[in-house]
């Protein structure tokens, strides 16, 4: 399939994350038409019109987000989230290797429009070569006068950080997130106040996503009528969609939204492995429920794939085929958020230490009926009682996996085995 | 306590505007260099920042990626995520105990490897991937581990702040 490129430009253009050959392709002169022909207000409203909506999982709308941001003289900051941890999801990590100069761009433009002084990326500590990238493409930024004081005589002046976490899935949760930044455990903070009243520091803040921000620079570029002219009207524009698990080939794409599932998978991914037939789909990261064979004609923007039964999400694609065991895959996705639950409160903490034994025990063939009960009352012990929603994340495809699935589990205790030989990798097929 | 520590929690903290952010920074540069935290060094960073040494201990305990115990040389992260486990993270992981002799969250009896799970890297459509020292290692055969450990970078090389 052809493509044309808007933020994984590095496909199109080689060593783009090297200073000289971004700005050889035009790079930086988004930044230049920012500073000069807008004021910050402006290029809030061109945001708002371009109907940009955050990319990291809640699809907020990005102007309206940053309209929030309270007039009241206090310093603000901008904070891009670069934790990408949720499974099936690996775009944003395409772009701080690969194209981190565009990322800076976009934070450059995106701090003026909301007067922020100071601006972090957040980047996840497995991350260490995305943060190597990130922090040359920064001070590269700064020898070039695009960052620190008056930047390009505009007057305007900001300074940029990147900072690394250290393992912890739960720091992608904007509000763990400034815990983190502060030097604390990455226990998520109550809300309201939203960051937007008191984020870092307490100080009035934006927090978003890495997408989010690379396409800041381009809807400078080509304009708002150009962003909507792609996609929905709800939801329009671009949208990297990472595609693995049993597929031919498993990728990150960047293709309109409303691109219906079915084209992602077969046009883009070249389709379900040879002699295979999909079985689900987990549309946008693990946290969403599945969507069945039925559901491929979906169109990928928010509303549709809500409609459909599951979320739009992160846009991580992971397929599954009718070589993989539902059990194991669910015990394999509930024991993530077990790994990763912050344990401040009691339903997740418990839950998914819980919700994993089951499920494994059943995998291994020593469930009992009961067992499928006792998960569907520990997930309603978790479903909207969690202080934030990694608890309710947990039980997107679990729940979903016995709605849809039951059969398998039931075979699973009536057998006492897993039918499929409890692996989730079978070297036959391969 | 090493004498350039007091040089690096300073530079770290005149950075950020609350003293606190530079902790982290602090960890991870200590970390670089000695491997991992023991208490005498989480007591030494509390001592720097003026802090108590529970609430270091509780900040180091809370991320998977600082040590509190001593680790092998060559820190091997295997991906255990869904699409890694689809390509065979299991077998890989199995035949890395086999082949280094010991299981997971264990370390070498020569100091050399310490072997650990990984949630999912950010890296699916490589599947199966692992992480040696924070170094990437992508598409693995499941059935030939070797390749991981043939790396010829030192870890001195591989990782720095
Ligand atoms: C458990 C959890 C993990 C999250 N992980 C991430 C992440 O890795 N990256 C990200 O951008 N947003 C993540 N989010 C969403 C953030 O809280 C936040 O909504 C987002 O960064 C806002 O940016 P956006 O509006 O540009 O999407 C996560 C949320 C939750 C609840
Ligand atoms: S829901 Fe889980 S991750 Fe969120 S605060 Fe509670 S324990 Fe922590
Ligand atoms: S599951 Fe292994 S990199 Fe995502």
């Amino acid at each position: 399939m052809s493509q044309k490129y808007y933020l994984l430009r590095n496909r199109e253009v080689a060593d783009i994350d090297r200073m000289d050959v971004y700005l050889a392709h035009g790079g930086y002169q988004a930044l230049k038409t920012a500073l000069t022909d807008y004021k910050p207000e402006e290029l809030v409203d061109l945001v708002k019109k371009s109907g940009l909506r955050g990319r990291g999982g809640a699809g907020f709308p990005t102007g309206m987000k940053w309209g929030f941001l309270p007039n009241d003289g206090r310093k603000r900051y901008l904070v891009v989230n670069s934790d990408e941890a949720e499974p099936g999801t690996y775009k944003d990590r395409e772009i701080i290797e690969k194209n981190p100069h565009q990322l800076v761009e976009g934070i450059i433009i995106s701090s003026y429009a909301t007067k922020a002084r100071e601006a972090y990326i957040y980047c996840r500590g497995e991350f260490l070569f995305g943060a190597e990238q990130l922090q040359r493409a920064v001070s590269e930024a700064y020898a070039e006068g695009f960052l620190g004081e008056n930047i390009l005589g505009s007057g305007f002046s900001v300074d940029l950080k990147v900072y690394r976490g250290a393992g912890a899935y739960i720091c992608g949760e904007e509000s763990a997130l400034l815990e983190s930044l502060e030097g604390r455990r990455g226990n998520p903070r109550l809300k309201p106040p939203f960051p937007a009243i008191a984020g870092l520091y307490g100080g009035p803040t934006v927090v978003n996503n890495v997408e989010t921000i690379t396409n800041v620079p381009a809807i400078v570029t080509y304009g708002a009528e150009w962003y909507t002219s792609m996609g929905t009207a709800k939801s329009p524009g671009v949208k990297i969609f990472s595609v693995s698990g049993r597929v031919s080939r498993p990728d990150n794409y960047e293709i309109p939204l409303a691109t219906p599932l079915r084209s992602l998978i077969d046009d883009y991914a070249g389709g379900v492995l040879p002699g295979h037939k999909i079985k689900a789909v987990i549309p946008g990261g693990s946290s969403v429920p599945l969507l069945l064979p039925d559901k491929l004609d979906t169109p990928l923007d928010y509303e549709s794939v809500l409609q459909a039964g599951s979320m739009l999400g992160s846009g991580g694609c992971i397929v599954l085929d009718d070589s993989v065991c539902m059990v194991g895959a669910t015990a394999r996705l509930v024991k993530f958020y077990r790994e990763e639950s912050c344990g401040k409160c009691t339903p997740c903490r418990e839950g998914t230490y819980w919700m994993t034994d089951v499920l494994d025990r059943i995998e291994r063939g020593q469930g009992t009926e009961e067992d499928l009960d006792t998960l569907m009352d520990i997930a309603d012990n978790i479903g909207g009682k969690c202080f934030c929603p990694l608890g309710d994340a947990s039980l997107g495809v679990l729940v979903s996996a016995m709605k849809f699935f039951r059969d398998e589990f039931e075979a699973h205790v009536r057998e006492h085995a897993c039918p499929m030989g409890a692996k989730l990798y079978d070297t036959v097929n391969h | 306590m090493k004498p350039e520590w007091n040089q690096w929690a300073r530079e770290f903290k005149e950075q950020y505007p609350g003293a606190n952010s530079a902790l982290m920074p602090l960890l991870h540069r200590i970390q670089a260099e000695e491997g991992w935290l023991s208490d005498e060094t989480i007591h030494d960073v509390a001592t720097l920042f003026d802090l108590p040494e529970s609430y270091v201990e509780s900040v180091a305990s809370f991320y998977s990626l600082f040590f509190r115990n001593q680790v092998g040389k060559k820190v091997v992260h295997v991906c255990v995520g869904l699409s890694c486990a689809l390509a065979g993270s299991d077998r890989l992981m199995e035949n890395l105990e086999h082949r280094l002799g010991i299981k997971e969250g264990q370390t070498t009896a020569d100091g050399e490897y310490t072997l650990l799970e990984a949630e999912c890297l950010a890296a699916c459509n490589q599947a199966p991937v692992v992480q040696v020292n924070l170094r990437y290692f992508e598409g693995l055969d499941p059935e030939r581990p070797d390749v991981l450990l043939e790396s010829s970078k030192s870890p001195e090389e591989e990782v720095k702040p």
